[in-house]
């Protein structure tokens, strides 16, 4: 039976102040609020469920690093109503049965909604193309396909798998990244890489393979998504492909909003990840173009790796950064509180855009009355510390350890009910009732 | 100064007190008896990831005539070897007392990780790192350079920079720590440095260092050179499309018998040739020009010891000013 919850004076979307009231699993009117259990929202900014396109749970095959059931609580800590669990765990998602263990595992977890990758090749190999078509008639439904973490470079495959996935209107997720070109690559090439003695990782690396699939999915006519841009000149292609009517999205990341390739001269594997922390002027692009249009999503990009994996020479160390549980508040630090987006527009790029680009109708709505209730809270004004040994992620590898970061999750809501209340998980529901 | 792990973050104050110190070494190392007692009782650990016979005798000679216990771990045949991490042997080292970790390795940052990481309280000299820095091998260059610069100026060398010294580093400044040291020491002690190599050859980032760039050997030879640096062609490289043969990077960038004339025809008759080896001879510098008068070679390699010992001393000593006194003066006092 659900329950029933009056949410006093939250600000909607960043507006004027309101209540809600959720009942069975939607927003309801508020003369149904008889017997509701009143939360105060006051202060509080309620947003629809924050969507990820971008998630890495680990799950199956690298349980010690994460599972559905850890990742999935980290997410609704985040505020997430919704993950994209990528497609490179052990063995790789690219047959129906894992995808749809995968999404089953999510449903068991019951914390957030699971939304399995489909890899675009077998074993990410870039090979041959994996039965895309029997992901996405399984029962996780699979939208987007991705090898992330491996590039599909073959331009040809590319194009069969851009044109392939147009029968069921999927998405092909890139990781752009030329492998010639970023063989034993560590770092953004630079100025600090050139001081370190760390391999370079050219931007041109992710530029060039980005140009390349804008206008294959032109010549194609499909849907293409860029994962995880991180330099100006991935910014300046997309805006071109955009301006040209390319069926082109793009995300980025919270780290790359925030973090500079300064930050490695320290050697911290922390701070190592891929596509590589680059510039100042490349965040201060990256920045832009997420409040112009340009990119279109927040994506985390959430990795989180055993600490052995991180506590080791900087060459050895695995690529990768938690980041569901921060994700928020980043982009409210970088984003809201410079004055370059309001929580509108957050709204759009953390939770609308991103459930139309992974085809979740029910995410990402509007919290009006009908639709189903998935909704985050955030106090805007509050300040918290980061500590990964109080996250509920498995990954103790967060860049952001030790900052202070404004705006603190409260509640999320999955189906109407709390997965988070006062900041802390709460029971979980059954989300197989979708 | 509590590790030495790059030139780049390392004061002029402190580069020039190793100096100062390595002369007083210099001078032990020409006794009879080559040895003081300075770190008696105190544990120095060779840590070599990679294989470098010449680097860790010279430290292994370095701390014995300083009279410390000194361990060499070699990592083939060791534990890390069947896979333990950088963490556990730092952890080893840590129950055994070392003093000092002198660590060779392959990852650039791996001796800057070992003294930040909380995982050992020893001193940690940086012996060479990926390509990233090695920094006694810039301190012993320096030394050399200074000892023959303070003789062209008729100067004491103690206590003298390298202000108005013109030196050019030749080769393959991309994947040289060697180079990069040498960089940022030399622009601390006052030197103007030139990098001449081919394009492909020198990092992308070099823009923004204190540094000339050339491409082009025979020119810079013309602007003037006190000091001629040749770095090592490594064999990898050669089949990377780093430069199209051996034969054309000879003659481009290799110091031969005919740049060696060069220096002669220019009046250049104080420059000298230097080579932090082991040599490709044939390839980046000829034999005549590596068997020359003006080859350090050789003084490069004695004056390693004396840095080191220099290194050594000031780290274990917990001696980072001079107020304390030299290391001889202390030897003398406790006599």
């Amino acid at each position: 039976m659900m329950s029933k919850y009056l949410i006093k004076g939250a600000s909607v979307l960043g507006g004027e102040r309101t209540d809600l009231l959720v009942a069975d699993g939607r927003f309801a009117p508020l003369e149904d609020s008889a017997g509701a259990t009143e939360i105060d929202a006051e202060g509080l900014v309620a947003l629809p469920g924050l969507v990820d396109l971008h998630t890495h749970l680990r799950e199956p095959g690298r349980e010690d690093a994460e599972t559905v059931l850890t990742g999935s609580q980290a997410a609704a800590k985040g505020g997430f109503t919704a993950v994209h669990a990528m497609a490179n765990s052990m063995p790789v998602a690219d047959t129906a049965g894992v995808v749809e263990q995968v999404y089953r595992l999510g449903q068991d977890a019951g914390w957030t909604e699971v939304r399995p990758v489909g890899a675009v090749t077998v074993g990410l190999a870039g090979q041959r193309l994996a039965e895309l078509g029997a992901m996405a008639d399984s029962r996780a439904r699979v939208r987007v396909f991705s090898d992330d973490g491996m590039c599909v470079w073959d331009p040809v495959l590319m194009r069969r798998a851009l044109e392939y996935v147009k029968a069921f209107d999927g998405v092909v997720a890139q990781h752009a990244q030329e492998p010639r070109l970023t063989e034993g690559a560590q770092m953004n090439e630079g100025e600090v890489s050139a001081v370190l003695g760390l391999q370079g990782w050219p931007a041109v690396a992710e530029e060039a393979i980005i140009a390349r699939d804008v206008l294959l999915a032109q010549h194609v006519d499909s849907r293409l998504h860029i994962c995880h841009v991180s330099t100006a000149g991935s910014v300046e292609i997309i805006r071109w492909a955009k301006a040209r009517g390319v069926k082109v999205t793009a995300e980025v990341t919270p780290h790359h909003l925030l973090l500079t390739d300064e930050l490695v001269r320290s050697y911290d594997p922390v701070f190592k990840v891929n596509p590589p922390l680059r510039s100042s002027e490349d965040v201060q692009a990256l920045r832009a173009a997420l409040a112009d249009g340009t990119i279109d999503v927040v994506g985390t990009d959430h990795a989180p790796h055993p600490s052995e994996a991180k506590e080791c020479e900087w060459a050895q160390a695995a690529m990768g950064m938690t980041g569901l549980e921060t994700a928020l508040s980043v982009v409210q630090h970088t984003m809201v509180e410079t004055g370059l987006i309001g929580w509108q527009q957050v709204a759009k790029i953390t939770s609308q855009t991103p459930a139309t680009i992974g085809q979740l109708p029910w995410q990402g709505g509007s919290l009006a009355i009908g639709e189903t209730a998935q909704l985050t809270l955030v106090d805007p004004a509050a300040r918290w510390t980061v500590d990964p040994q109080k996250m509920a992620t498995k990954g103790r590898n967060s860049p952001f350890a030790g900052l202070e970061l404004p705006g603190a999750v409260i509640a999320t809501f999955l189906n109407g009910h709390p997965t988070v209340l006062n900041g802390e998980l709460n029971t979980p529901t059954d989300v197989g009732a979708l | 100064m509590r590790h030495l792990l790059s030139t780049h973050d390392l004061a002029r104050a402190d580069a020039l007190q190793i100096l100062d110190t390595a002369e007083e070494m210099a001078a032990v190392t020409e006794r009879e008896v080559k040895k003081l007692p300075a770190l008696r009782g105190r544990t120095v650990v060779n840590l070599f990831f990679e294989d470098s016979t010449r680097t860790r005798i010279s430290f292994e000679a370095a701390a014995k005539r300083l009279s410390a216990d000194v361990i060499n771990f070699a990592v083939k045949g060791s534990s890390v070897s069947k896979g333990e991490s950088l963490k556990d042997t730092a952890q080893t080292l840590e129950a055994m007392s070392a003093d000092a970790v002198v660590i060779r390795h392959g990852a650039s940052g791996a001796p800057q990780q070992l003294a930040n990481s909380g995982w050992i309280d020893a001193a940690v000299i940086n012996a060479g790192d990926g390509t990233h820095e090695h920094p006694t091998q810039a301190l012993l260059d320096a030394f050399t350079m200074r000892r023959h610069w303070a003789k062209v100026r008729g100067l004491n060398s103690i206590g003298s920079d390298l202000s108005g010294l013109r030196v050019a580093i030749a080769g393959d400044v991309l994947h040289s720590r060697v180079a990069r040291s040498n960089v940022w020491l030399l622009k601390t002690l006052g030197a103007s440095v030139t990098l001449v190599a081919p394009p492909t050859l020198l990092p992308l980032g070099v823009s923004s260092w204190p540094v000339a760039v050339s491409y082009d050997l025979d020119a810079t030879l013309d602007t003037g050179v006190d000091a001629m640096m040749m770095l090592r062609v490594q064999g990898e490289r050669m089949n990377a499309a780093f430069f199209p043969s051996e034969r054309e990077y000879s003659r481009r960038w290799g110091f031969d018998d005919a740049r060696l004339a060069r220096l002669d025809s220019l009046g250049l008759k104080d420059t000298i040739v230097m080579h932090p080896g082991p040599m490709n001879r044939g390839l980046e510098i000829s034999s005549a020009a590596a068997d020359s008068a003006r080859s350090t070679v050789l003084d490069q390699v004695r004056n390693g010891v004396a840095v080191r010992m220099a290194a050594l001393y000031l780290l274990l000593s917990g001696n980072s000013s001079s107020a304390h006194g030299s290391a001889t003066e202390n030897f003398e006092r406790s006599k």
